[in-house]
């Protein structure tokens, strides 16, 4: 192992950060008590809980009485969906969703789908929006759910929610969003989006794993997915993780009042990496909106080499990354997201997505850099894609 | 997920490169499964004397490609079309499951390369013309090759 690992894959987990710790460690040491017993050890962990409640609700605009604790945001997910699903008593149910969304919800469709709904999955444009016209298009008579996310997970482009949600309830749809990358990173308030149902995960923003949450809007019926005891009002059994719902209260108020500076700093990283790339190596290709997206996801295509290869090969110089590359999704197909961008198999399997955080310095980037044009033209020395490139001067452009 | 000798294979790969004047070249696999093989060999007197490859790939494509030129460096023709995919992983240590179908890809590159020097050295027969040439890229479906030893391996 090396000595030190420059962590650049901030989209698929954050570290802990220590004021969180220390916000949890009661709760995870002589605060054990269950938050749904009478005595004194149950009702102060009732407190805390209450507490935690009311700081994520002011946090995202909504009411305390509106947000759900579940164990992951994957759950949430599948909660929010099938749960509309479920409580709509109609026949012949429609429900939408993106081509690009998160498996959280892209399966949840799909099994769905196989029990008989009607589903329409909406295509993206080349930067990855929803357009939405394009959803105002698929709107049935049967429609009573649209789920899109606010940014994308892979290439961090960000949807036009408020728009998309505005149409969904003009057809009588609830909308759903899955907020996992957004919340933390980008405002987020639910009343301002327009959404009814909202997913989010601590682990996202520098809080802790196993802890997720699901906001409902006042009076959108969504039926339990777990059934058990009265906990979460009855909608969610399960006996309260307290020191999850601390740790995720404590990052996301710290998430928020350090929100500007905070992104500013990610926005500095993104684009200083971006420009060393394009200006260092040829044949590559920026994935996503260039400006409406996070600001601290990269995703960039290095034509003629494939994901898998190049991660390793940064990890072995010390950079944690992340590509959509078949090898790294356990198939022979490239990332879904990728490949719904309209990208050809070959460049979707040579991505790499970067996404930034809190200890990543401009001097992290300049050394990213550094590696990346020696890796690159390593494998593309090795591969016979460039080979023909070079022979032949043949290859489908996408530069740009 | 990657033995040692894996990552040893795929950090430092033995023979990259090209042959020129090659007496015979074999390219496998296809772009959109997200790896191809080419394998160039220098043939005398019926000994592989000399074998260089290049592959587009993950760490086991890059990792098998190395180790199945070393497998056939020094060895007569009929030796290394013998060498199998499995023996490919064994001396590897393994391939996780996910990785098996770039051991056969490995095999199959042998396979085309000395397909290819035999054709050009008219020792093909028109029955072996006929039928598959090795190039799964051709038809896109090496993925789905049933001779092969698809079991997996562990983790």
């Amino acid at each position: 192992m090396q000595e030190k690992t420059i962590y650049m894959d901030h989209a698929a987990t954050t570290p802990l950060k220590p004021e969180v710790l220390e916000a949890m460690m009661p709760y995870l040491t002589t605060h054990y008590g269950n938050a749904s017993s009478i005595y004194g050890i149950g009702r102060e962990n009732r407190k805390a809980v209450d507490f935690a409640r009311n700081a994520i609700a002011d946090s995202l605009g909504a009411s305390q009485t509106e947000i759900f604790f579940t164990a992951s945001g994957s759950e949430a997910d599948n909660w929010a969906i099938k749960g509309v699903v479920e409580a709509n008593k109609t026949k012949d149910k429609h429900i939408i969703t993106s081509a690009i969304e998160h498996p959280a919800v892209l399966n949840v469709f799909e099994y769905l789908e196989k029990q008989g709904i009607d589903v329409t999955y909406l295509p993206v444009n080349a930067e990855g929006q929803v357009l939405p016209e394009t959803l105002r298009a698929a709107m049935k008579p049967g429609t009573i759910l649209v789920s899109v996310m606010i940014a994308n997970n892979e290439i961090g482009t960000i949807q036009p929610i408020s728009e998309l949600a505005a149409i969904a309830h003009a057809g009588g749809a609830v909308f759903h969003t899955d907020a996992v990358q957004a919340v933390g990173n980008i405002p987020v308030n639910v009343r301002e989006l327009g959404v009814d149902l909202l997913t989010f995960s601590a682990h996202k923003f520098y809080g802790p794993k196993g802890i997720g949450a699901l906001y409902v809007k006042k009076g959108c019926k969504v039926a339990p997915l777990i059934h058990g005891g009265h906990q979460e009002r009855g909608k969610r059994a399960g006996t309260e993780n307290v020191p999850g719902i601390v740790g995720m209260a404590k990052a996301l108020t710290l998430a928020v009042e350090n929100m500007v500076v905070h992104s500013e700093k990610l926005l500095l990283l993104r684009e200083k990496a971006k420009d060393g790339i394009f200006s260092r190596i040829p044949h590559v290709r920026l994935n996503g909106h260039p400006t409406v997206r996070l600001p601290g996801n990269l995703n960039i295509s290095f034509q003629f080499i494939e994901g898998e290869s190049l991660l390793l090969l940064l990890d072995m110089k010390g950079f944690a990354a992340s590509s959509g590359s078949a090898c790294t999704s356990g198939s022979l197909d490239p990332s879904h997201v990728l490949l719904a961008i309209g990208l050809p198999h070959e460049i979707a399997h040579g991505s790499l997505r970067l996404s930034f955080g809190d200890s990543n310095t401009l001097e992290d980037v300049d050394h990213l850099v550094e590696n990346l044009v020696g890796i690159v033209d390593r494998l593309r020395q090795m591969s016979p894609l460039y080979e023909d490139f070079v022979k032949n001067n043949y290859a489908i452009s996408v530069d740009r | 997920m990657y033995s040692e000798k894996v990552m040893d294979h795929f950090a430092n790969p033995r023979n990259v490169g090209e042959i020129e004047n090659a007496s015979g070249v074999g390219q496998v696999g296809n772009a959109k499964c997200g790896d191809i093989m080419k394998i160039y060999l220098k043939i005398e007197n019926g000994i592989i004397e000399d074998v260089k490859f290049k592959t587009f790939g993950c760490g086991a494509a890059v990792a098998t490609s190395s180790m199945a030129t070393e497998l056939i460096i020094g060895k007569t023709l009929d030796e290394a079309q013998k060498i199998t995919n499995k023996a490919v992983m064994e001396a590897l240590d393994g391939l996780p499951p996910a990785k098996v179908h770039c051991s056969v890809l490995a095999e199959e590159a042998i396979a085309a390369a000395i397909f290819d020097y035999r054709k050009k050295n008219g020792l093909v027969s028109e029955e072996e013309e006929e039928g598959c040439n090795g190039c799964c890229g051709s038809c896109g479906s090496h993925d789905l090759h049933e001779n092969h030893n698809f079991q997996d391996e562990e983790e």
